[in-house]
């Protein structure tokens, strides 16, 4: 069985191919804190290590990945005029 | 057109639902032989003249009565759970697509290593065109790469709808504010498709899913076309 990334490396994609992992804290069908969580975990990361720490990343990739783009939207426009209901 | 395959369940696309139709021959050979059973017992109990007036009680019998049904019952229960529980499983998956319903198309995102997003909407039928399906078709379809296992999130953006493929066996409701998840493999190319399943309003019959499983090759190839 090829899997993605195997495939992709022949083809020389540059992005990587991966997907936010199976993460025991959200272990049911409803994944809605997981996408929350990794968005704040993203920002309280970067205010805490400062905008070019690498490992933030992690988190960002998580909530790419799980989060619908209206949400991230919604959220990015509420950080901006300091409204955001989470704890940065 | 209705043919007589439309009496069983769509051929499978994925070993969940290989195991379901496994379950579901399972469960209905356990049935007519329950039916047989009871009919056989309420037409000898009927014709049979040979009653016996002073019987009050049979402990054997009672006793019987009890435990095989518990016994038949578990044969039934085992392979629910351990099947219940495996679609409940996200193999590692190696990408994740999101599903969004709304009042009336569904549109997907991807965004694992390009973001990519786009409205499926269902195309008309035309006249006696006999190269489509009535009412299942859309403008854009759901490529995805098969022999590899993919989460979905499904979630709605006004009211409810239930994102659903029969030859996957995949079935996840979709509410607004709320992600959920499944994940599937599909072992096999071609078009998988599926309707909405949840009444969601005057148009919920014409919101139709149309999934294209293609080769990894193919499906990258696609991707990179979109993202362009
Ligand atoms: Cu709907």
């Amino acid at each position: 069985m090829p899997s993605l990334a195997v495939m992709a490396s022949k083809k020389e994609v540059p992005q990587e191919l991966s997907t936010a992992p199976f993460d025991p804290r959200f272990p049911n069908q409803n994944q809605t804190r997981y996408c929350w969580q990794s968005y704040v975990d993203y920002h309280r990361c970067r205010k805490l290590k400062g905008e070019d720490y690498a490992p933030c990343d992690y988190f960002r990739k998580c909530y790419e990945s799980l989060c619908p783009f209206a949400w991230v939207e919604k959220w990015d426009t509420q950080r901006e005029e300091n409204r955001f209901p989470g704890k940065i | 057109m209705t043919t007589w395959s439309c009496m069983n369940l769509q051929d499978s696309a994925s070993p969940i639902m290989e195991q379901l139709i496994f379950f579901h021959d399972h469960t209905m050979m356990i049935i007519t032989m329950i039916l047989a059973m009871v009919l056989y017992f309420m037409a000898s109990t009927i014709i049979n003249e040979l009653v016996d007036r002073y019987m009050l009680e049979g402990q054997t019998m009672e006793l019987m009565w009890t435990i095989v049904p518990a016994v038949i019952l578990l044969f039934i229960t085992t392979p629910s759970l351990r099947l219940l529980y495996l679609m409940d499983e996200i193999h590692n998956p190696i990408m994740t697509i999101k599903t969004i319903g709304h009042q009336w198309y569904w549109s997907y995102e991807y965004s694992d290593f390009v973001n990519v997003e786009f409205d499926s909407y269902m195309t008309p039928y035309e006249g006696d065109n006999k190269s489509m399906f009535r009412l299942l078709e859309t403008d854009n379809h759901v490529t995805l790469p098969m022999h590899s296992f993919i989460r979905i999130i499904v979630t709605a953006a006004d009211v409810l709808h239930s994102w659903t493929i029969p030859s996957l066996g995949i079935k996840a409701d979709a509410t607004p504010g709320r992600l959920n998840q499944s994940s599937f493999m599909i072992n096999r190319p071609g078009l998988l498709y599926g309707q909405c399943s949840e009444i969601c309003g005057a148009n919920h019959s014409f919101m139709p899913i149309v999934i294209e499983s293609v080769s990894t090759e193919n499906f990258i190839e696609w991707i990179k076309k979109l993202s362009e």
